[in-house]
Protein backbone atom coordinates (compact mmCIF):
# COMPACT_ATOMS: atom_id res chain seq x y z
CA UNK A 1 0.00 0.00 0.00
CA UNK A 2 2.38 2.61 1.00
CA UNK A 3 4.94 1.53 -1.49
CA UNK A 4 2.27 2.37 -4.03
CA UNK A 5 1.66 5.19 -2.34
CA UNK A 6 4.98 6.77 -1.64
CA UNK A 7 6.29 5.92 -5.62
CA UNK A 8 4.06 8.37 -7.01
CA UNK A 9 5.92 11.05 -5.00
CA UNK A 10 8.81 13.33 -5.63
CA UNK A 11 11.83 12.55 -3.81
CA UNK A 12 11.42 15.45 -1.85
CA UNK A 13 7.59 14.67 -0.96
CA UNK A 14 8.97 11.44 0.69
CA UNK A 15 11.56 12.73 2.41
CA UNK A 16 9.40 14.80 4.05
CA UNK A 17 7.18 12.19 5.18
CA UNK A 18 9.98 10.63 6.51
CA UNK A 19 11.21 13.58 8.60
CA UNK A 20 7.67 13.68 9.58
CA UNK A 21 6.97 9.91 10.36
CA UNK A 22 10.42 9.70 12.20
CA UNK A 23 9.39 12.65 14.89
CA UNK A 24 6.27 10.64 15.29
CA UNK A 25 8.49 6.89 15.96
CA UNK A 26 10.69 8.88 18.65
CA UNK A 27 8.25 11.59 20.62
CA UNK A 28 4.92 9.29 20.72
CA UNK A 29 6.82 6.44 22.48
CA UNK A 30 8.49 8.81 24.34
CA UNK A 31 5.87 10.61 25.87
CA UNK A 32 3.59 7.30 26.23
CA UNK A 33 6.20 6.03 28.69
CA UNK A 34 6.65 9.44 30.56
CA UNK A 35 2.94 9.55 30.67
CA UNK A 36 2.56 6.08 31.66
CA UNK A 37 5.13 4.83 33.32
CA UNK A 38 7.08 8.06 34.93
CA UNK A 39 4.30 9.66 35.90
CA UNK A 40 1.54 6.90 36.51
CA UNK A 41 2.94 3.40 37.25
CA UNK A 42 5.69 5.28 39.47
CA UNK A 43 2.52 6.86 41.48
CA UNK A 44 0.55 3.78 41.69
CA UNK A 45 3.90 1.54 43.15
CA UNK A 46 4.56 4.66 46.06
CA UNK A 47 0.30 4.89 46.91
CA UNK A 48 -0.29 7.76 45.39
CA UNK A 49 -1.92 9.06 42.49
CA UNK A 50 0.67 11.15 40.34
CA UNK A 51 -0.84 14.05 38.09
CA UNK A 52 -4.76 13.88 37.87
CA UNK A 53 -5.47 17.97 37.33
CA UNK A 54 -4.33 18.43 33.57
CA UNK A 55 -6.97 16.44 31.64
CA UNK A 56 -8.56 13.51 32.27
CA UNK A 57 -6.33 11.74 34.65
CA UNK A 58 -3.42 13.69 33.96
CA UNK A 59 -3.22 12.60 30.80
CA UNK A 60 -2.25 15.97 29.44
CA UNK A 61 0.51 16.80 32.18
CA UNK A 62 3.35 15.78 29.43
CA UNK A 63 1.94 19.33 27.53
CA UNK A 64 2.06 21.26 30.72
CA UNK A 65 5.49 20.08 31.44
CA UNK A 66 6.92 20.82 27.78
CA UNK A 67 5.39 24.05 28.00
CA UNK A 68 7.13 24.73 31.33
CA UNK A 69 10.55 24.00 30.42
CA UNK A 70 10.11 26.13 26.57
CA UNK A 71 8.98 29.33 28.88
CA UNK A 72 12.53 28.66 31.16
CA UNK A 73 15.58 30.88 30.42
CA UNK A 74 18.49 29.11 28.31
CA UNK A 75 21.00 29.51 31.15
CA UNK A 76 24.54 29.61 30.73
CA UNK A 77 26.47 29.07 33.94
CA UNK A 78 29.80 31.40 34.53
CA UNK A 79 32.64 30.11 33.34
CA UNK A 80 31.20 27.37 30.88
CA UNK A 81 32.49 26.57 27.43
CA UNK A 82 29.08 27.99 25.65
CA UNK A 83 29.68 26.22 22.54
CA UNK A 84 30.46 22.70 23.94
CA UNK A 85 27.62 23.45 26.53
CA UNK A 86 25.27 24.35 24.11
CA UNK A 87 26.03 21.33 21.74
CA UNK A 88 25.82 18.63 23.95
CA UNK A 89 22.60 17.72 24.46
CA UNK A 90 21.82 17.85 20.33
CA UNK A 91 24.55 15.66 20.02
CA UNK A 92 22.72 13.33 22.41
CA UNK A 93 18.78 13.34 20.84
CA UNK A 94 20.40 13.18 17.07
CA UNK A 95 21.90 9.88 18.20
CA UNK A 96 18.86 8.51 19.31
CA UNK A 97 17.00 10.28 16.21
CA UNK A 98 19.23 7.93 13.80
CA UNK A 99 18.66 4.92 15.93
CA UNK A 100 14.97 4.62 14.92
CA UNK A 101 15.84 4.89 11.14
CA UNK A 102 16.96 1.39 10.94
CA UNK A 103 13.83 -0.40 12.87
CA UNK A 104 11.24 -1.98 10.73
CA UNK A 105 7.66 -1.27 12.28
CA UNK A 106 5.92 -2.77 8.92
CA UNK A 107 6.64 -4.65 5.98
CA UNK A 108 7.50 -0.93 4.01
CA UNK A 109 7.04 1.03 7.32
CA UNK A 110 10.69 1.80 7.97
CA UNK A 111 13.10 4.82 7.45
CA UNK A 112 16.40 2.76 6.01
CA UNK A 113 17.22 -0.14 4.55
CA UNK A 114 20.34 -1.27 5.63
CA UNK A 115 22.02 -4.34 5.79
CA UNK A 116 24.07 -3.94 9.29
CA UNK A 117 20.90 -2.58 10.72
CA UNK A 118 21.73 -3.76 14.08
CA UNK A 119 25.21 -3.24 14.19
CA UNK A 120 24.38 0.36 12.31
CA UNK A 121 21.92 1.36 15.65
CA UNK A 122 24.04 -0.10 18.31
CA UNK A 123 27.20 2.20 16.41
CA UNK A 124 25.18 5.30 16.92
CA UNK A 125 23.96 4.57 20.31
CA UNK A 126 27.18 4.81 21.66
CA UNK A 127 27.63 8.28 20.27
CA UNK A 128 25.72 9.59 23.06
CA UNK A 129 28.39 8.82 25.00
CA UNK A 130 30.18 11.68 23.32
CA UNK A 131 27.32 14.40 23.95
CA UNK A 132 27.38 13.16 27.87
CA UNK A 133 31.29 13.97 28.30
CA UNK A 134 30.70 17.14 26.60
CA UNK A 135 27.94 18.15 28.98
CA UNK A 136 30.19 17.66 31.83
CA UNK A 137 32.98 19.12 31.07
CA UNK A 138 31.72 21.88 29.33
CA UNK A 139 29.52 23.02 32.36
CA UNK A 140 33.00 23.83 34.57
CA UNK A 141 31.19 22.14 37.99
CA UNK A 142 32.96 19.54 39.85
CA UNK A 143 29.51 17.79 40.06
CA UNK A 144 29.23 17.80 36.66
CA UNK A 145 32.60 16.68 35.53
CA UNK A 146 31.98 13.75 38.10
CA UNK A 147 28.83 12.82 36.50
CA UNK A 148 29.94 12.68 33.26
CA UNK A 149 33.09 10.53 33.74
CA UNK A 150 30.72 8.00 36.03
CA UNK A 151 28.17 8.00 33.10
CA UNK A 152 31.42 7.03 30.21
CA UNK A 153 32.89 4.59 32.47
CA UNK A 154 29.51 2.95 32.86
CA UNK A 155 28.88 3.45 29.05
CA UNK A 156 31.81 1.97 27.87
CA UNK A 157 31.58 -1.15 30.00
CA UNK A 158 27.79 -1.63 29.32
CA UNK A 159 28.15 -1.76 26.41
CA UNK A 160 29.62 -4.62 25.19
CA UNK A 161 27.81 -6.96 26.87
CA UNK A 162 25.03 -5.52 24.72
CA UNK A 163 26.71 -5.89 21.55
CA UNK A 164 27.69 -9.34 22.36
CA UNK A 165 23.99 -10.41 23.85
CA UNK A 166 23.09 -8.96 20.10
CA UNK A 167 25.55 -11.26 18.25
CA UNK A 168 23.06 -14.34 19.43
CA UNK A 169 20.39 -13.34 17.50
CA UNK A 170 22.65 -12.27 14.72
CA UNK A 171 23.48 -16.09 14.77
CA UNK A 172 20.53 -17.35 14.86
CA UNK A 173 18.89 -15.51 12.43
CA UNK A 174 21.75 -15.42 9.99
CA UNK A 175 21.75 -11.81 8.94
CA UNK A 176 22.33 -8.13 10.78
CA UNK A 177 19.18 -6.45 8.68
CA UNK A 178 16.29 -5.72 11.36
CA UNK A 179 13.94 -6.70 8.85
CA UNK A 180 15.62 -9.62 7.96
CA UNK A 181 15.69 -10.97 11.52
CA UNK A 182 11.72 -10.68 11.91
CA UNK A 183 11.59 -12.62 8.96
CA UNK A 184 13.78 -15.15 10.15
CA UNK A 185 11.65 -15.41 13.81
CA UNK A 186 8.15 -14.87 12.01
CA UNK A 187 9.27 -17.80 9.87
CA UNK A 188 11.22 -20.03 12.29
CA UNK A 189 9.74 -23.27 13.74
CA UNK A 190 10.47 -24.78 17.27
CA UNK A 191 10.51 -28.78 17.22
CA UNK A 192 8.81 -28.81 14.06
CA UNK A 193 5.69 -26.33 15.93
CA UNK A 194 5.79 -22.97 13.95
CA UNK A 195 2.19 -21.52 14.17
CA UNK A 196 3.82 -18.67 16.57
CA UNK A 197 7.06 -18.57 14.67
CA UNK A 198 10.28 -18.66 16.70
CA UNK A 199 10.54 -15.67 19.09
CA UNK A 200 14.04 -15.80 20.32
CA UNK A 201 13.40 -14.64 23.47
CA UNK A 202 13.20 -18.46 23.90
CA UNK A 203 16.20 -19.75 21.84
CA UNK A 204 18.27 -16.73 23.07
CA UNK A 205 16.92 -16.66 26.66
CA UNK A 206 20.25 -15.69 27.93
CA UNK A 207 21.16 -12.99 25.46
CA UNK A 208 17.66 -11.08 26.43
CA UNK A 209 18.31 -11.28 30.04
CA UNK A 210 21.82 -9.67 29.38
CA UNK A 211 20.15 -7.55 26.82
CA UNK A 212 17.85 -5.89 29.27
CA UNK A 213 20.31 -5.40 32.10
CA UNK A 214 22.96 -3.86 29.94
CA UNK A 215 19.91 -1.92 28.74
CA UNK A 216 19.26 -0.86 31.84
CA UNK A 217 22.58 0.21 32.15
CA UNK A 218 23.08 2.12 29.14
CA UNK A 219 19.84 4.24 29.27
CA UNK A 220 21.24 4.97 33.18
CA UNK A 221 18.16 4.06 35.11
CA UNK A 222 18.19 2.72 38.38
CA UNK A 223 19.64 1.02 39.52
CA UNK A 224 22.62 1.75 37.54
CA UNK A 225 22.28 5.59 37.96
CA UNK A 226 25.26 6.23 39.71
CA UNK A 227 26.15 8.61 37.13
CA UNK A 228 23.13 10.82 38.01
CA UNK A 229 23.14 10.01 41.61
CA UNK A 230 21.25 12.76 43.57
CA UNK A 231 22.09 12.48 46.57
CA UNK A 232 25.50 12.39 45.53
CA UNK A 233 26.13 14.73 42.36
CA UNK A 234 22.58 16.31 42.39
CA UNK A 235 22.00 15.41 38.74
CA UNK A 236 25.48 14.76 37.27
CA UNK A 237 26.05 15.84 33.73
CA UNK A 238 22.75 17.60 33.42
CA UNK A 239 23.23 19.60 36.88
CA UNK A 240 23.46 23.27 35.03
CA UNK A 241 21.28 22.64 31.94
CA UNK A 242 17.86 24.70 32.04
CA UNK A 243 15.06 25.32 30.33
CA UNK A 244 14.78 24.00 26.19
CA UNK A 245 18.44 22.23 26.43
CA UNK A 246 17.50 20.14 29.59
CA UNK A 247 14.05 19.23 27.97
CA UNK A 248 16.24 17.93 25.72
CA UNK A 249 17.99 15.68 27.86
CA UNK A 250 15.22 14.36 29.01
CA UNK A 251 13.30 13.73 25.82
CA UNK A 252 17.01 11.95 24.69
CA UNK A 253 16.71 10.05 28.24
CA UNK A 254 13.42 8.17 26.88
CA UNK A 255 13.26 8.72 23.82
CA UNK A 256 16.50 6.48 24.04
CA UNK A 257 14.62 3.87 26.18
CA UNK A 258 11.87 3.80 23.37
CA UNK A 259 14.73 3.11 21.01
CA UNK A 260 16.39 0.59 22.63
CA UNK A 261 13.20 -1.22 24.16
CA UNK A 262 11.85 -0.97 19.88
CA UNK A 263 15.50 -2.78 18.97
CA UNK A 264 14.62 -5.62 21.67
CA UNK A 265 11.53 -5.88 20.40
CA UNK A 266 12.74 -6.95 16.98
CA UNK A 267 15.47 -8.71 18.25
CA UNK A 268 13.48 -10.94 20.82
CA UNK A 269 9.83 -10.59 20.51
CA UNK A 270 9.23 -11.35 17.25
CA UNK A 271 8.91 -7.27 16.17
CA UNK A 272 5.76 -6.55 14.36
CA UNK A 273 4.84 -9.37 12.15
CA UNK A 274 1.90 -11.45 13.41
CA UNK A 275 1.35 -14.99 12.86
CA UNK A 276 -1.51 -15.48 10.41
CA UNK A 277 -1.25 -12.87 8.25
CA UNK A 278 1.10 -12.77 5.06
CA UNK A 279 4.44 -10.97 6.02
CA UNK A 280 3.76 -8.79 3.27
CA UNK A 281 0.26 -8.09 3.81
CA UNK A 282 -0.65 -4.12 3.36
CA UNK A 283 -2.72 -4.06 6.33
CA UNK A 284 0.60 -4.64 8.57
CA UNK A 285 1.70 -1.44 7.22
CA UNK A 286 -0.87 0.07 9.68
CA UNK A 287 -1.04 -2.81 12.27
CA UNK A 288 2.62 -3.27 12.57
CA UNK A 289 3.11 -0.06 14.61
CA UNK A 290 0.88 -0.97 16.85
CA UNK A 291 1.87 -4.62 17.29
CA UNK A 292 5.39 -2.73 18.20
CA UNK A 293 4.30 -0.13 20.84
CA UNK A 294 2.41 -2.54 22.61
CA UNK A 295 5.97 -4.91 22.53
CA UNK A 296 7.71 -1.59 23.56
CA UNK A 297 5.59 -0.89 26.31
CA UNK A 298 6.17 -4.19 27.68
CA UNK A 299 10.10 -3.90 27.58
CA UNK A 300 9.59 -0.53 28.93
CA UNK A 301 7.42 -2.03 31.95
CA UNK A 302 10.22 -4.37 32.70
CA UNK A 303 12.64 -2.10 33.27
CA UNK A 304 10.66 0.58 34.97
CA UNK A 305 9.12 -2.14 37.44
CA UNK A 306 13.45 -2.88 37.91
CA UNK A 307 14.09 0.64 38.34
CA UNK A 308 11.51 1.36 40.97
CA UNK A 309 12.24 -1.43 42.50
CA UNK A 310 16.00 -2.01 43.39
CA UNK A 311 18.39 0.50 45.33
CA UNK A 312 21.15 2.12 43.39
CA UNK A 313 24.72 -0.09 42.88
CA UNK A 314 27.92 0.77 44.07
CA UNK A 315 30.70 2.28 41.49
CA UNK A 316 32.79 -0.88 42.25
CA UNK A 317 29.66 -3.41 41.83
CA UNK A 318 28.64 -1.88 38.77
CA UNK A 319 32.01 -2.47 36.88
CA UNK A 320 32.78 -5.81 38.55
CA UNK A 321 28.97 -6.83 37.54
CA UNK A 322 29.63 -5.72 33.89
CA UNK A 323 32.89 -7.25 33.36
CA UNK A 324 33.18 -10.36 35.45
CA UNK A 325 29.74 -12.04 35.12
CA UNK A 326 27.71 -10.33 32.34
CA UNK A 327 30.62 -10.50 29.39
CA UNK A 328 31.51 -13.89 29.98
CA UNK A 329 28.40 -15.29 30.28
CA UNK A 330 27.22 -13.93 26.85
CA UNK A 331 30.71 -14.74 25.29
CA UNK A 332 29.69 -18.40 26.46
CA UNK A 333 25.95 -17.80 24.82
CA UNK A 334 27.60 -17.09 21.51
CA UNK A 335 29.76 -19.69 21.53
CA UNK A 336 26.90 -22.22 21.85
CA UNK A 337 24.56 -20.48 19.56
CA UNK A 338 27.25 -20.93 17.23
CA UNK A 339 27.77 -24.29 17.78
CA UNK A 340 24.34 -25.22 18.20
CA UNK A 341 23.87 -23.07 14.60
CA UNK A 342 26.60 -25.36 13.12
CA UNK A 343 25.57 -28.92 14.81
CA UNK A 344 21.70 -28.40 13.46
CA UNK B 1 27.40 9.22 -9.67
CA UNK B 2 27.47 13.14 -9.71
CA UNK B 3 24.85 13.68 -6.24
CA UNK B 4 28.27 11.32 -4.82
CA UNK B 5 30.65 13.66 -6.01
CA UNK B 6 28.94 16.65 -4.47
CA UNK B 7 28.71 15.04 -1.16
CA UNK B 8 32.15 13.58 -1.18
CA UNK B 9 33.50 16.70 -1.60
CA UNK B 10 31.24 18.86 0.90
CA UNK B 11 32.87 16.44 3.47
CA UNK B 12 36.08 15.85 2.28
CA UNK B 13 35.95 20.11 3.04
CA UNK B 14 34.70 20.03 6.43
CA UNK B 15 37.11 17.16 7.17
CA UNK B 16 39.92 19.34 6.56
CA UNK B 17 38.71 22.41 7.50
CA UNK B 18 38.02 20.44 10.71
CA UNK B 19 41.43 18.35 10.81
CA UNK B 20 43.02 22.03 10.58
CA UNK B 21 41.43 23.00 13.79
CA UNK B 22 42.46 19.58 15.51
CA UNK B 23 45.85 21.14 15.54
CA UNK B 24 45.54 25.03 15.78
CA UNK B 25 42.92 24.80 18.22
CA UNK B 26 44.62 26.39 21.76
CA UNK B 27 42.56 23.97 24.01
CA UNK B 28 43.36 20.26 23.98
CA UNK B 29 39.37 19.38 24.45
CA UNK B 30 38.34 21.58 21.54
CA UNK B 31 41.09 19.50 19.68
CA UNK B 32 39.68 16.08 20.73
CA UNK B 33 36.18 17.14 19.59
CA UNK B 34 37.20 18.31 16.35
CA UNK B 35 38.93 14.82 15.58
CA UNK B 36 35.39 13.16 16.16
CA UNK B 37 33.93 15.46 13.46
CA UNK B 38 36.97 14.24 11.04
CA UNK B 39 36.03 10.82 12.13
CA UNK B 40 32.66 10.91 11.29
CA UNK B 41 33.52 12.64 8.19
CA UNK B 42 35.80 9.14 7.54
CA UNK B 43 32.70 7.21 8.47
CA UNK B 44 30.37 9.08 5.98
CA UNK B 45 32.80 9.12 3.19
CA UNK B 46 33.14 4.68 3.89
CA UNK B 47 29.08 5.01 3.18
CA UNK B 48 29.22 7.05 0.06
CA UNK B 49 31.39 4.61 -1.35
CA UNK B 50 29.08 1.83 -1.01
CA UNK B 51 31.52 -0.16 2.02
CA UNK B 52 28.71 0.15 4.43
CA UNK B 53 30.40 -2.27 7.39
CA UNK B 54 33.61 -0.41 7.40
CA UNK B 55 31.64 2.91 7.85
CA UNK B 56 29.80 1.68 10.75
CA UNK B 57 32.60 0.50 12.60
CA UNK B 58 34.27 3.56 11.71
CA UNK B 59 31.57 4.67 13.85
CA UNK B 60 31.69 2.14 16.58
CA UNK B 61 35.23 1.87 17.36
CA UNK B 62 36.51 5.15 16.81
CA UNK B 63 33.94 7.75 17.89
CA UNK B 64 32.24 5.29 19.88
CA UNK B 65 34.97 4.13 22.05
CA UNK B 66 38.93 5.70 20.90
CA UNK B 67 37.37 8.67 21.35
CA UNK B 68 35.80 8.40 24.29
CA UNK B 69 38.96 7.29 25.77
CA UNK B 70 40.63 9.91 24.57
CA UNK B 71 38.00 12.41 26.16
CA UNK B 72 37.56 9.90 29.41
CA UNK B 73 41.74 10.37 29.72
CA UNK B 74 41.92 14.28 28.92
CA UNK B 75 39.02 14.93 32.04
CA UNK B 76 41.02 12.78 34.08
CA UNK B 77 44.07 14.51 33.86
CA UNK B 78 44.07 17.70 33.00
CA UNK B 79 40.70 19.59 31.22
CA UNK B 80 40.76 23.55 31.52
CA UNK B 81 38.28 25.60 30.35
CA UNK B 82 39.44 28.16 28.15
CA UNK B 83 42.81 28.84 25.68
CA UNK B 84 46.05 27.00 26.93
CA UNK B 85 48.78 28.82 25.78
CA UNK B 86 51.33 25.51 26.44
CA UNK B 87 49.40 22.80 24.59
CA UNK B 88 51.74 23.93 21.41
CA UNK B 89 54.55 21.64 21.87
CA UNK B 90 58.31 22.04 20.54
CA UNK B 91 58.50 19.62 18.15
CA UNK B 92 55.69 20.57 16.00
CA UNK B 93 58.13 21.27 12.95
CA UNK B 94 59.04 17.84 13.05
CA UNK B 95 55.36 16.15 13.20
CA UNK B 96 54.84 18.12 10.53
CA UNK B 97 57.90 16.88 8.61
CA UNK B 98 56.09 13.63 9.38
CA UNK B 99 53.00 14.40 8.03
CA UNK B 100 54.48 15.46 4.58
CA UNK B 101 56.48 12.38 4.20
CA UNK B 102 53.27 10.31 4.86
CA UNK B 103 51.34 12.44 2.56
CA UNK B 104 54.01 11.97 -0.01
CA UNK B 105 54.48 8.27 0.51
CA UNK B 106 50.55 7.55 0.27
CA UNK B 107 50.39 10.08 -2.84
CA UNK B 108 53.14 7.71 -4.61
CA UNK B 109 51.72 4.71 -4.04
CA UNK B 110 48.24 5.77 -4.74
CA UNK B 111 49.34 6.90 -8.22
CA UNK B 112 51.46 4.23 -8.84
CA UNK B 113 48.76 2.09 -8.21
CA UNK B 114 45.97 3.39 -10.28
CA UNK B 115 47.72 5.93 -12.13
CA UNK B 116 44.97 6.90 -14.80
CA UNK B 117 43.21 3.73 -15.03
CA UNK B 118 39.71 4.35 -13.85
CA UNK B 119 38.02 2.57 -12.08
CA UNK B 120 34.75 0.34 -12.87
CA UNK B 121 32.10 2.37 -11.48
CA UNK B 122 29.44 0.41 -11.43
CA UNK B 123 31.36 -2.07 -9.61
CA UNK B 124 32.92 -0.19 -7.33
CA UNK B 125 29.54 1.48 -6.09
CA UNK B 126 28.36 -1.90 -5.63
CA UNK B 127 27.55 -1.81 -1.76
CA UNK B 128 30.03 -4.40 -0.79
CA UNK B 129 28.18 -6.67 1.45
CA UNK B 130 29.69 -8.37 5.36
CA UNK B 131 29.24 -11.46 3.92
CA UNK B 132 32.19 -10.47 1.79
CA UNK B 133 34.08 -8.77 3.79
CA UNK B 134 33.86 -11.93 6.53
CA UNK B 135 34.81 -14.29 3.63
CA UNK B 136 37.53 -12.34 2.83
CA UNK B 137 38.75 -12.49 6.51
CA UNK B 138 37.97 -15.52 7.75
CA UNK B 139 38.78 -17.70 3.96
CA UNK B 140 41.39 -15.50 2.37
CA UNK B 141 43.26 -13.90 5.00
CA UNK B 142 43.01 -16.06 8.09
CA UNK B 143 46.58 -16.10 8.72
CA UNK B 144 46.91 -12.45 8.72
CA UNK B 145 43.64 -12.23 10.83
CA UNK B 146 44.88 -14.73 13.28
CA UNK B 147 48.61 -13.19 13.84
CA UNK B 148 46.81 -9.42 14.19
CA UNK B 149 44.49 -11.13 17.20
CA UNK B 150 47.33 -12.51 19.19
CA UNK B 151 49.03 -9.71 19.19
CA UNK B 152 46.08 -7.60 20.35
CA UNK B 153 45.96 -10.19 22.84
CA UNK B 154 49.10 -9.48 23.81
CA UNK B 155 48.98 -6.32 24.20
CA UNK B 156 46.31 -6.64 26.30
CA UNK B 157 47.77 -9.05 29.17
CA UNK B 158 50.50 -6.68 28.76
CA UNK B 159 48.55 -3.48 29.30
CA UNK B 160 47.55 -5.25 32.16
CA UNK B 161 50.55 -6.57 33.50
CA UNK B 162 52.03 -2.65 33.27
CA UNK B 163 49.38 -1.17 34.97
CA UNK B 164 49.24 -3.85 38.13
CA UNK B 165 53.02 -3.97 38.82
CA UNK B 166 52.53 -5.32 42.41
Amino acid sequence: MSAVVLADLAYWQVSILRVLGLLAAVLLPAGTIVYLFLFKMMSFMQSRLGPMEAGPYGSMQLLAEVGKWLQKEDLFPNGADRRVFAWAPIVVVASTFIMYTVVPFGPDAWFADIPTGIYFALAVSSVSVIGILMAGWASANKYSLMGGLRSAGQLIAYELPLVLAVLGVVIQAGTMNMQGIVEAQRNGEMFGVGFIGNPYIITQFVGFAVFMIAMQAELTQPPFDMPVAESELVAGYMTEYSGFRFLLFFIGEYATAGAFSAIAAVLFLGGWALPGIGFDADIMNLLGPLVMLTKMMLIVFLVMWFRFTYPRFREDQLQIFAWKYLIPVSLVNIAVTAVLKVAF
Amino acid sequence: MVAQNIFFAIIALAMVASAVRVVTSKNILHAALYLVVVLAGIAAQFIITGAEFTGVTQVLVYIGAVLVLFLFGIMLTRARIGREESVDGDRRWLAGVVALLLFAVMAYALVDAFDTEALDAQNALEPQSTQMVSDAIFHDYLIPFEAVSFLLLAALIGAIVVARKE
